[in-house]
């Protein structure tokens, strides 16, 4: 596998124009002779369909939802961030481009994060343009709000549902272009494999959702905005259907897969409340700009909140890291929650769980404005729990969120698959080792509205502009191969066999990861993980009952195709973790840690990006590093203090 | 948080089709967590009927914190169940009592055929917005956001109307079966803030049209939609839809 991160030549702020600048074109005439794929209509996906189309591609959207506006960037709730300098607080691109590689814990490439930085400042003015309805000032102008990580004032934000309205902008752009003929939407399909012929991608095998069959699209260019592989964890924030099957398939196709181990566990989600609980629901980390992280100074003290005087509360995010206080990154807030509780310090019934405080706030500015800054997020809060934020503090625990690690690709989002591109979530390239808040929403629309549009013209450019079609006897042979695993996955129906549910296997999977792959993460521990995972995945394959047939809307056998996925991606998740023996970001190596249990990174031996290639089922993968070299950010020891 | 266990009577809807007959089916369900969302209940349920060799029930859901859109049916004859502004998915079953019987149906609408059990097709709202409900910018180099000030009530008003999640209860309440809510509160958006003015008159007949063509019926009033609605849009945003309806019937100039 080569890996050639085609990053350009030249300083690092001219890096985007040369590479735009040398990019071949494709005539505007010919655009319309090319056909796209786009899987997945998320902020990735929809921004690419609708910006695609506008340039004249003939673009063919998927979505395994009933709409493309049920992608899982709508739950997104708190902000975008941008390098405006609206505040005046001394932000600049240099610095949002500081902050995330930073953040990332310097294991991302500088190049990409310094684009990405570049292109924010358009999102907002896109956005806007669109009509998505940005908070204000009073004076008119757009409001912004501070998030972890950075010391300046930088996200844009629409409520608590930013990710909806930017999702609902994209989406409105996208359905333009269905309207004007460019788009081509297909619904409530699910990408089941990837074609590729003579190395080059040729299409996609899909499931109808609705009538059960297997059908067959090409295109000169195929883009996964598949989102990441939280599920692989069973419980995350992650929306039920987000999966890893499109990636995985991509990968045993010969995509490098990136640095699956990196895996954002988020601070603030509400706890885990029973066996039977499907999902865990965040509460946006803006609620730590006012809310104030604390537990009881003493393990065991069963008081309630607010018979526990302030002496006896430990405000432990405040104490230990005095400058960025509650708005310390992800994966120091989760790490040390973790540690309160680990001590005896958590609280509610589980004792899994630590307080969110905005009593204080509330008092300082008032009922009314700490409801219009998070009101709809203390009504969800509520609904779920049963408790009222404004009179008691509400309880948090960390949860799987996000996944830093996704297919490799290079600055042009290409995979290692000529005619293959990532993005969004479902690539490695932005977030390093750990992402800042209010980061995924630019990456995704980033990748979507000003990135791809430009470099895959550059692939485009070299692929004659003949119309595709599904004859390649490959495509016969790849729906044959979905079409019997469908039958494998029937078989103990069909033969009236007694055997466990999907989800009990899901459930399963989750528990070693989250136990041997989650917030700390050690040898024995990993090891573990990488022996039990083919356990399950042999006995699912033996055991697991998916009623009904393939030819008709089937969501057991849905579900069923995409745990099967995520069994063998499992593995592969534990491998890379006990590969990187060090702890960086939202990795933690127990084994590599400083004195005050900081994460320690190990620059001289894993200052490299893990790419796995897939050598066939059975055969243990092969790691390929791409080394990161770090030319304007001294890489150092991350202090948040 | 004091969790404690309930048994209730389930009775649901089955349809193996759009053209299929269906029927309800009766389940009793024993210690059910009253921490538990609804459809959390309903995956116990089908989990029991997998178990037994029967095929589950198939219910849209998808993430299951209230923003997505995707879940929905009529429980107890209310869309979305009997908590105000509240999804079927962030229904808890805390709401229950034990020893209740609940009855749960598909949303029903003329322009939202039974796909399958629980799930309807509302590609119909996809449409609707297919015919305007955008603003005409290409992905470009726009002006600076700053440069459009929209005083805060204004883009606080507009994000009001955004907040919908094109649902469908709204249709599925309403004794006509129109989404005029779901399609007022796009219209009202895009009316309210500057950046839609341009083609508001356009958008506004073009919408209804639409509407009216995938055999939804119309507003007479009734105020059901407002009171299933999940994100609390107002029946002001249809009274916003129809002065914009109207205004453009009898000016537009393309």
């Amino acid at each position: 596998m080569q890996l050639d991160s085609k990053i350009p030549e030249g300083p690092l702020a001219e890096k985007w124009d040369k590479c735009r600048f040398s990019n071949k074109l494709v005539n505007p005439a010919n655009k319309r002779k090319y056909e796209v794929i786009i899987v997945g209509t998320g902020l990735a996906g929809a921004s690419a369909a609708a910006t695609l189309g506008e340039l004249g591609y003939n673009v063919k959207s998927f979505c395994i939802q009933d709409s493309p506006r049920r992608a899982h960037s709508i739950a997104a709730q708190g902000g975008i961030n941008a390098a405006k300098n609206y505040q005046n607080d001394g932000d600049s691109i240099f610095r949002l481009f500081y902050d995330t590689v930073k953040g990332g814990d310097f294991r991302a490439r500088e190049a990409n994060v310094y684009r990405l930085a570049q292109v924010a400042n358009n999102i907002i003015d896109q956005c806007v343009a669109q009509g998505v309805p940005f908070a204000r000032e009073y004076g008119g102008t757009l409001a912004n709000r501070s998030f972890g990580g950075a010391q300046v004032s930088r996200t844009f934000y629409a409520r608590g549902q930013t990710g909806q309205q930017l999702l609902l902008g994209a989406y409105t752009a996208m359905m333009r272009q269905v309207a004007a003929g460019k788009v081509k939407m297909y619904t409530r399909r699910e990408m089941m494999d990837l074609v590729v012929v003579d190395g080059v991608t040729k299409g996609i095998i899909c499931r109808n959702l609705i009538t059960g069959e297997i059908e067959k699209y090409s295109a000169h260019a195929v883009v996964l905005a598949t989102g990441g592989y939280g599920n692989v964890y069973y419980l995350s924030t992650n929306a039920m259907a987000s999966n890893v099957t499109a990636a995985w398939r991509a990968y045993k196709r010969g995509a490098g897969f990136a640095n699956p181990c990196f895996v954002q566990i988020h601070p603030t989600c509400i706890p885990v409340h029973g066996d039977f609980q499907s999902k865990l629901t965040l509460m946006s980390e803006s609620l730590r700009n006012d809310g104030r992280v604390w537990v009881p100074k003493n393990p065991g003290d069963n008081r309630k909140a607010a018979d526990i005087p302030l002496e006896d509360r430990d405000y432990y995010l405040e104490r230990k890291y005095p400058s960025f206080g509650n708005l310390v990154p992800r994966d120091v807030a989760s790490r040390n929650a973790k540690d309160a509780c680990d001590q005896g310090k958590g609280v509610g019934e589980t004792k899994l769980g630590v307080y969110l405080d905005f009593s204080d706030a509330i008092k300082r500015d008032g009922l009314d404005v700490i409801m219009r800054k998070y009101g709809n997020l203390f009504h969800m809060y509520q609904k779920i729990t049963d408790s009222d934020p404004t009179k008691e503090p509400m309880m948090i625990y960390p949860a799987i969120h996000y996944t830093m690690g996704g297919l490799w690709v290079d600055y042009n989002l290409m995979t290692t698959i000529p005619g293959l591109y990532a993005t969004g979530e479902c690539n490695f390239s932005d977030h390093g080792a750990n992402r800042l808040g209010a980061s995924a929403l630019m990456q995704g629309l980033a990748d979507g509205y000003f990135v791809l549009p430009y470099t895959i013209g550059n692939y485009l450019a070299t692929v004659p502009p003949v119309a595709t079609n599904t004859n390649d006897p490959a495509f016969e042979t790849v729906a044959n191969e979905v079409k019997e695993q469908t039958n494998k996955l029937l078989k103990n129906t069909k033969s009236g066999k007694a055997g466990q549910t999907v989800d009990h296997y899901h459930r399963e999977l989750g528990k070693v990861m989250w136990d041997n792959c989650g917030m700390a993460r050690n040898k024995e521990g990993l090891t573990l993980a990488i022996n039990k995972i083919p356990e399950i995945r042999a006995e699912f394959w033996e055991n697991v009952t998916v009623p009904g047939s393939g030819q008709e809307l089937n969501q057991s056998l849905e579900r069923a195709g995409r745990v099967a996925d995520f069994l063998e991606f499992g593995e592969l998740l534990a491998r890379d973790a006990l590969a990187r023996e060090e702890s960086c970001g939202g990795h933690f190596r127990e084994e590599s840690q400083t004195e005050e249990n900081e994460a320690k990174r190990d620059d001289a031996n894993f200052s490299h990006a893990a790419v796995w290639e897939y050598k066939g089922q059975g055969t243990t993968p092969v790691m390929h590093k791409e080394p990161l070299t770090f030319e304007y950010v001294t890489p150092s020891q991350r202090s948040y203090k | 948080m004091a969790s404690k266990t309930i048994n209730i009577i389930v009775k649901i809807w089955r349809q193996n089709g759009p053209l299929a007959k269906g029927a309800f089916e009766e389940h009793a369900l024993k210690d059910i967590s009253t921490d538990s969302s609804f459809l959390e209940m309903i995956d116990v349920l089908n989990e029991w009927l997998t178990r037994k060799g029967q095929e589950p029930i198939a219910f849209d859901h998808d993430c299951r914190e209230g923003i997505c859109g995707m879940c929905g049916a009529v429980v107890n004859g209310t869309a979305h169940g009997p908590d105000k502004e509240t999804t079927l998915c962030q229904l808890h079953m805390r709401r229950f009592k034990n020893g209740d019987t609940i009855i749960i149906e598909p949303f029903r609408s003329q322009g939202f055929p039974v796909v399958k059990d629980l799930i309807v097709d509302r590609s119909a709202l996809d449409r609707i917005i297919q015919a305007g409900g955008y603003v005409s910018v290409n992905t470009g180099s726009p002006q600076d956001g700053n440069s459009i000030l929209i005083p805060q009530h204004v883009a606080e008003q507009a994000m009001d109307a955004a907040a919908c999640i094109g649902c469908g209860a709204c249709a599925a309440a309403c004794p006509n079966g129109t989404p005029m809510l779901f399609l007022g509160a796009k219209v009202s958006q895009f009316a309210l803030l500057p950046q839609g003015h341009a083609e508001a008159k356009k958008r506004a007949i073009a919408m209804v049209l639409q509407m009216d063509k995938d055999g939804f019926g119309n507003c007479g009033n009734e105020r059901e939609c407002e009171n299933v609605c999940p994100k609390g849009i107002s029946i002001r945003n249809i009274a916003r839809l129809n002065r914009e309806f109207l205004k453009a019937s009898f000016s537009i100039d393309y």
